[in-house]
């Protein structure tokens, strides 16, 4: 960690004196290709509400944890952030009301059960920066984390991006050719459940989201390809977690909001050039 | 001449013996038996609801059923391995996906993620697959900016590797222009003689089947009647579930 920190201390930046920034650039450069990865499928399925919902679950996580009194409220949230996910998409199969219904009372359930947890007494002032970030609170075992799961994300995304794509284009066309569906789109909800987890302490419950779907939406309008769509996604996810991250040092605001405002910027740009290009 | 229609042909075929289906206590399908026999086009007709997608999510092994679906031989033995080529009906997918034709081939061909890129062997293999059914141009066109013709031609260059001993097209030509069904029909029949397979189609364009099919099934939750077009569309059962339907319609 000592190595890493003094080549990040080399780079001439005002920013790179702290250790705080180091863990944090170190965060975004670890979360930010996963996100990438991860939101070409949430794009294309159109899961944007359903992962905006398990963002909103972190809340209860928390809650949870405090009331079971799990000391690390990192894996009480994992815990509670892969089992809501896998129940939303269980429930999205088996129920009869549409999907966004579901998601929905599933997102304000959540964000309910976990308020009136993290309120009781009056003190959920000392959790408000669940809700917008904070770059401070990245930690050595963060990035440990984060490591593991971009390594185990990548690896799974190879093994099961192919009978994703098929699922997407028509599941029951996947099935006939092997491709086990639900458990595909398990595997590929409980990955980003963790990615969202992982990061929602430092981004921020309310931003999280946007981080997953902004860059790959803005791949989408640039690319022809699937393998174009995941080069734009990932490039412009990690290009606007850095920029963003610095941006915030120096004007000393959110990190989370400037990255997504980066990622918003480029949103608006790719919509631009497709306009163009028509 | 249409090959005659026996019980026991002599060629291989797909024997399925009391198939029954039911889903939430509701009775899908009851008790089908009937043949599909190899180098054979077999059309599955009847009305909305008749259990048609039904019986082809059986035979795919997509829903369970009871009864037996058994691949026999000629000589009525057991073949283990009954592999099937699906076209799926209307395909509902987001069409502004950025995928191309040959990225959603290439992630059924092979094993490597489609994201890192298409191999050169597995391109060639595209290739050839979409050649055969006259669709090689489409290769890089988007998924979501092919017609229903073309989408259709597609899928059936899809459904053709690995190569299957039953072909199932549900509806293959609904919302494809004239001239694409016909293209998509022509293909089936050179294949029907080329390829050792039996073909099983849905369809509801009855002048089609009468002209192309060589056994027609006709299906109401259970099995009305079977056997070659001529006989089939003079039954009472053909006339009361098609009364007041033009030749034709949907």
């Amino acid at each position: 960690m000592e190595t890493i920190y003094q080549w990040l201390g080399a780079i001439p930046l005002d920013a790179m004196r702290f250790d705080f920034m180091k863990r944090a650039l170190l965060a975004v450069l670890l979360l930010t290709p996963l996100l990438g990865l991860l939101g070409t499928m949430a794009v294309n399925q159109q899961m944007a509400f359903f992962s905006d919902a398990l963002g909103h679950s972190a809340l209860t996580g928390i809650g949870l944890g405090i009331v079971l009194g799990v000391s690390n409220d990192l894996v009480s949230m994992l815990v509670f952030g892969v089992i809501w996910a896998l129940l939303i998409s269980l429930i999205k199969h088996t129920g009869g009301a549409s999907a966004d219904t579901v998601i929905s009372v599933f997102s304000s359930t959540s964000v309910a059960l976990g308020l009136l947890i993290l309120a009781s007494g009056g003190g959920f002032a000392k959790y408000s920066s669940l809700l917008v970030g904070d770059v401070l609170a990245v930690t050595e075992q963060d990035l440990l984390w984060l490591l593991l799961a971009l390594l185990g994300g990548t690896a799974l995304w190879m093994l099961m991006y192919n009978g994703l794509l098929l699922t997407s284009v028509n599941a029951p066309l996947a099935r006939s050719r092997g491709v086990r569906v639900r458990l595909y789109e398990a595997a590929f909800v409980v990955l980003v459940a963790v990615a969202v987890m992982l990061s929602i302490r430092w981004v921020g419950v309310m931003l999280i989201n946007a981080l997953l779907i902004l860059p790959a939406a803005a791949g989408r309008n640039l690319a022809r390809s699937t393998r174009q769509h995941t080069l734009w996604s990932v490039g412009i996810a990690m290009a606007c977690g850095v920029t963003g991250l610095l941006a915030a040092y120096s004007l000393n605001t959110s990190a989370g909001a400037a990255i997504v405002l980066c990622a918003a910027v480029c949103y608006a740009a790719s919509l631009l050039v497709r306009r163009i290009r028509k | 001449m249409k090959p005659g229609v026996k019980l026991n042909c002599g060629l291989c075929h797909i024997d399925l013996q009391g198939v029954s289906v039911t889903r939430g206590g509701q009775e899908l399908l009851h008790d089908v038996n009937t043949h599909i026999h190899c180098g054979q086009l077999t059309v599955l007709i009847g009305q909305n609801g008749a259990g048609k997608t039904t019986l082809i999510r059986a035979l795919l092994g997509l829903v369970k059923y009871s009864g037996s679906i058994r691949h026999l031989n000629e000589t009525g033995r057991d073949i283990h391995h009954l592999t099937c080529g699906y076209v799926p009906q209307r395909l509902d997918f987001d069409l502004e996906m950025p995928v191309t034709v040959s990225d959603f081939m290439a992630a059924a061909f092979s094993r490597r993620p489609v994201w890192t890129g298409v191999g050169r062997g597995t391109r060639a293999a595209i290739v050839e697959a979409l050649t055969e059914v006259n669709a090689a141009e489409l290769i890089d066109r988007p998924l979501g900016r092919l017609s229903g013709g073309e989408m259709q031609r597609v899928l059936l260059a899809l459904s053709l590797h690995p190569a299957p001993d039953l072909l199932v097209l549900d509806e293959p030509v609904s919302g494809v222009d004239q001239n694409g069904q016909q293209l998509f029909l022509e293909t089936v029949e050179r294949l029907r003689s080329t390829r050792h397979m039996a073909i099983l189609m849905v369809s509801h364009d009855l002048e089609m089947v009468r002209r192309a099919a060589d056994y027609v099934i006709l299906l109401d939750k259970t099995i009305l009647e079977q056997g070659q077009p001529d006989y089939v569309f003079q039954t009472p059962a053909f006339a009361r579930t098609f009364s007041g339907a033009p030749m034709g319609e949907e």
